[in-house]
């Protein structure tokens, strides 16, 4: 650890729930997933931010969905293809994110993380804290709370 | 030890309760000093706490309570005139009880309050009184009640001790009430009292610790029996009341009530999903039995509900203490009046509504009633009222806070909101005094300290205002300049579950809160063709007589209708005292829907109270009234608004007396002049129109004329290539103006006309005039508009235009 921790983004060793979205494989902290559901039905929200895909009804409680290749600014889905929806558990409150499809719960280190490279640019930029080098892979690292707060 | 715990968290609750009453007690008391009812209360009061600490050893607790026990019972016994001084310290030690109880309640013990002082304060506001101060004495238990009996200590004694004995053989009650109460009438004829006091006396005290153990055995009943003894030596019938209601409810932990609601909001849900699905069904045991539920569910629902109604009062109880504090801190004489404290509502909102309702108290005592000598010389009585009053009125209770103190003067409001840079100079000038008030409720308002210059009413009315739009809830503000305010909150009964109309829009499906619904309008495609019409481009439809603005909630939503067979389906909409039809493209269902609140994504949009699950499982969102009213119908800016707004009150009570010229303009609109401005009706060859830098002028008995082509001024599409000009010439203050219109119509009457004040740019509103809706002209901004000088410029001689009455003009204008 070093005394400049708090400019960098946050390292820590421990578990992700990794899935993926336009090819590339991301992480988000496991304590924050509560469940893993199948394509739902969406009601959309009309004059929403763009990346509110909806809401979905779980479990007779009403849930935001947030479509994450639109947050991460990348290409929409491509018909036919259905989301998985990742539900996470922030401050109390329960919040969706749409993405490809679910990967593994990776083991993660600290030793291995990295800044985010000077030329990633855009929305991605604020919501991925960082790479971990994986073997043959780099593993971004969202910050949820940032990814949810459309 | 949990026996002793939950004995310590009874006290707690009863004690907590206690002071409430205390408090109101207290200042009750004030007001009318002789009330014998209110003292034995307040003394009942604080015996109770006073005995249950003494068992609990919460020394400090009961050495604050007997302290005033002592006052209070001198003061019941005529023998100390209650002073504003005195009822001050008594407030002080209900303040530091509420301390030591809020200690215990935290740490389980009485922490470091500290109780000397007031201690010292209320034994100091006895000094002057006469005689033997029984305060100086410590533990009263200890002392021989009827030894020495200075007249006064027996009777306190009298109605300590039965209560003990109460405590320790409940079945000798009644034998032992009788004496006690004896004794206590015997207050005027003291020597009688000593001799029933010692019968019983040394039962009690001679086996002190005896007590804690009873009270082991009867947790749950010294603290009743204090005030039943206590209450038979003052007024039994209260006394009855109090064991009553005790008796016939329990207490229940609010969270579990919340669950419960939780869980009655889902079985809703389910019973609507199946009832829906039954519906389809032929299986007749099926029907019945979801029938059953249905009845069941909402029998369960409506009990459940009712169980977390409470009456308002349960906040009111608070604000004498409030009002007396902040009126004598201001220096002003305050009293309050309540109406309508048993009128209940959800204790959710009832928590919401509790700051925002004490802001608005204060905020009257502080600013709006004025100090005596001020009062006195307007007029007024020295002694401002401050009302409170509360009912149920179509389903929302409605909490009005009014003072009878200087009102808001909204020439200083506006001011302020000028010099704050939240509204321009011009934009005031248009707007209404009720429009300025409004402004108080900005978020501008409340930031500065200087605020308080105008008023001080804008100090956190933003904050009171979202709060109780929060809740779903609206305020309004009224004020007369010199005779007060009155501010109204309107709050809904209740929050999770609502009446509402499902409709459907653009493929999906909205909840529209019933409460705001009047009702529906379904039109088909031939009447809709012929019943909406257009004002200044603004869809209204003529529902009975009255115009009402249509609002289609495609457009709001910026979707596109899947309805193209010319259906029009309009949900008639209340909110804020303003009417609009709201056109969705089907209406589906009335069903109770669950409100559950939606993520900070969207509330963020303003649009959407919440979302709800309907019967089919799919999400609705369910729609904001209130805030789809504000945005539909002032979408256009909002100076025009207010311009307008101000201008069609006028307007409108003018065009009720006056005769009207309609004139068409082009595009097939006709607007309607108010006929006494008009001076005389020509026709000019277009080749007589000169101009004068970029505007336009004709020459006319004499004098030059500014020309307003009306087509052009409103943005209709008139004829341009005409080789005369229908010409109606305005004169005011010595000037003239010729207003070019297409053609001359008719004079009507402006009184049977059916006003709206929808419109448009330069239109004061419109009327149904000679059964077609016609556009009432902005006479004033149509003629500004060709002569910006015309209202301020020293009067030009106007050669030979003379102006006429208007029966004059009636006959012969229409020869020219």
């Amino acid at each position: 650890m070093t005394a400049s921790i708090d400019t960098k983004p946050r390292a820590a060793s421990g578990q992700l729930a990794t899935f993926r979205l336009d090819g590339d494989l991301y992480g988000i902290e496991v304590e924050h997933v509560q469940e893993v559901l199948r394509s739902q039905q969406l009601t959309r929200v009309p004059l929403a931010p763009s990346a509110v895909a909806g809401l979905i009804n779980l479990r007779g409680q009403v849930v935001t969905a947030i479509e994450l290749r639109e947050r991460l600014g990348r290409p929409a889905r491509p018909e036919g293809t259905d989301a998985v929806v990742i539900v996470v558990r922030l401050d109390g409150e329960a919040v969706s994110l749409l993405v490809d499809s679910i990967a593994d719960v990776v083991d993660v280190d600290a030793s291995d993380f990295e800044a985010p490279p000077d030329t990633l640019e855009g929305q991605a930029r604020d919501l991925i804290r960082g790479a971990y080098k994986l073997d043959g892979q780099l593993l971004l690292a969202l910050d949820v709370e940032k990814a949810v707060s459309a | 030890m949990d026996g002793l715990d939950d004995i310590v968290e009874e006290f707690l609750v009863e004690s907590h309760e206690n002071l409430d009453q205390l408090d109101s007690d207290l200042v009750a008391l004030e007001q009318d000093p002789n009330s014998r009812e209110r003292l034995s209360s307040i003394f009942r009061t604080i015996h109770t706490i006073k005995g249950t600490s003494g068992f609990l050893a919460f020394n400090r607790l009961e050495e604050v309570t007997h302290v005033g026990e002592n006052m209070l019972s001198r003061l019941r016994d005529g023998e100390l005139a209650l002073t504003p001084a005195r009822t001050s310290v008594l407030l002080q030690m209900v303040d530091t009880v509420r301390s030591l109880l809020t200690s215990i309640e935290a740490s389980g013990g009485e922490g470091p309050v500290d109780v000397s002082a007031v201690v010292a304060a209320i034994t100091a506001a006895m000094e002057d009184a006469p005689a033997a101060a029984p305060a100086a004495v410590p533990t009263p238990r200890t002392e021989a009640a009827p030894a020495k009996a200075p007249a006064k200590a027996p009777a306190k004694v009298a109605a300590k001790v039965p209560a003990k004995v109460a405590a320790k053989a409940p079945a000798k009650v009644a034998a032992k009430k009788a004496p006690a109460k004896k004794a206590a009438a015997a207050t005027t004829r003291r020597a009688a009292a000593p001799a029933p006091v010692a019968e019983h006396a040394p039962v009690p005290e001679g086996q002190p610790e005896d007590t804690s153990a009873v009270l082991e055995e009867t947790s749950r009943e010294p603290a009743l029996d204090h005030p039943e003894g206590e209450s038979a030596t003052a007024d039994g019938a209260g006394g009855h009341a109090r064991r009553a209601v005790a008796d016939s409810t329990i207490r229940v932990d609010v969270d579990l009530l919340d669950e419960l609601m939780l869980l009655v909001g889902e079985l809703v849900l389910t019973r609507n999903q199946i009832v829906q699905n039954v519906a389809r069904s032929t299986d007749t045991d099926l029907i019945r039995a979801s029938q059953r539920l249905n009845l069941i569910a909402s029998e369960l629902q409506e009990g459940v509900m009712k169980t977390r109604m409470q009456p308002i009062d349960h906040i009111w109880s608070k604000l004498p203490r409030v009002v007396r504090d902040l009126g004598l801190q201001c220096g002003k004489s305050v009293r309050l009046e309540m109406e309508g404290r048993e009128t209940e509502l959800d204790k959710t909102l009832l928590e919401a509504v509790k700051d925002p309702l004490t802001h608005l108290v204060r905020n009257s005592v502080d600013h709006g009633i004025e100090a005596p000598e001020v009062r006195t010389a307007a007029g007024k009585l020295a002694e401002g009222v401050l009302t409170l009053r509360a009912k149920h009125e179509s389903g929302q209770v409605v909490v009005e806070v009014a003072d009878d103190g200087a009102g808001i003067d909204p020439a200083r409001v506006g001011a302020k909101a000028v010099e704050r840079g939240l509204i321009t100079a011009a934009q005031l000038e248009r707007m209404g005094p009720q429009d300025i008030l409004q402004m108080i409720f900005l978020p501008g308002f409340s930031t500065a300290a200087a605020v308080t210059n105008v008023s001080g009413r804008g100090v956190g009315m933003d904050v009171v205002k979202t709060n109780i739009e929060a809740i779903g809830g609206t305020i309004e503000v009224e004020s007369d300049a010199g005779l007060g305010t009155v501010c109204r909150l309107r709050i809904p009964l209740t929050l999770a579950i609502v009446p509402a109309l499902t409709v459907e829009c653009a493929g999906d499906r909205y909840a529209i809160p019933q409460i705001s619904l009047q009702e529906l309008v379904s039109l088909d495609a031939e009447k809709a063709a012929n019943a909406v019409e257009e004002v200044g481009g603004a869809p209204v439809y003529r529902l009975r007589g009255e115009l009402l603005p249509l609002v289609r909630l495609t457009d709001v939503l910026g979707l596109t209708s899947e309805r193209h067979d010319g259906h029009v389906v309009i949900a008639v909409l209340r909110s804020e005292g303003r009417r609009f039809g709201l056109v969705v493209d089907r209406v589906i269902n009335t069903e109770e829907i669950v409100v559950k609140a939606v993520g900070g994504q969207l509330k963020a949009i303003g649009l959407y109270s919440g979302a709800t699950v309907l019967g089919d499982g799919t999400v609705a969102l369910i729609l904001d009234v209130q805030a789809l009213a504000r945005r539909a119908l002032r979408t256009e800016t909002t100076d025009r608004q207010e311009a307008r707004e101000a201008a069609a009150h006028h307007a409108a009570a003018e065009a009720d007396r006056q005769r009207m010229l309609l004139a068409a303009i082009g595009g097939g609109r006709r607007v309607a002049i108010p006929l006494d401005t008009v001076t005389r009706l020509e026709q000019v060859r277009t080749e007589a129109v000169e101009r004068v830098g970029n505007r336009e002028v004709v020459q006319y008995r004499g004098a030059i004329l500014p020309i307003v082509r009306l087509d052009r001024h409103l943005g209709a599409y008139g004829e341009t290539d005409r080789e005369v000009l229908e010409v109606i010439v305005y004169a005011d203050h010595g000037r003239s103006v010729a207003i070019v219109v297409e053609e001359i119509l008719d004079i009507v009457d402006g009184e049977a006309a059916v006003r709206s004040d929808i419109d448009d740019l330069g239109l004061l509103g419109s009327a149904v005039l000679g059964d077609k809706v016609t556009e009432l002209l902005d006479v004033r901004a149509a003629i500004l508009a060709a002569d910006p000088a015309f209202y301020n410029a020293p009067p030009a001689p106007a050669a030979g235009v003379a102006p006429l009455t208007s029966d004059g003009v009636a006959t012969s204008l229409l020869e020219v």
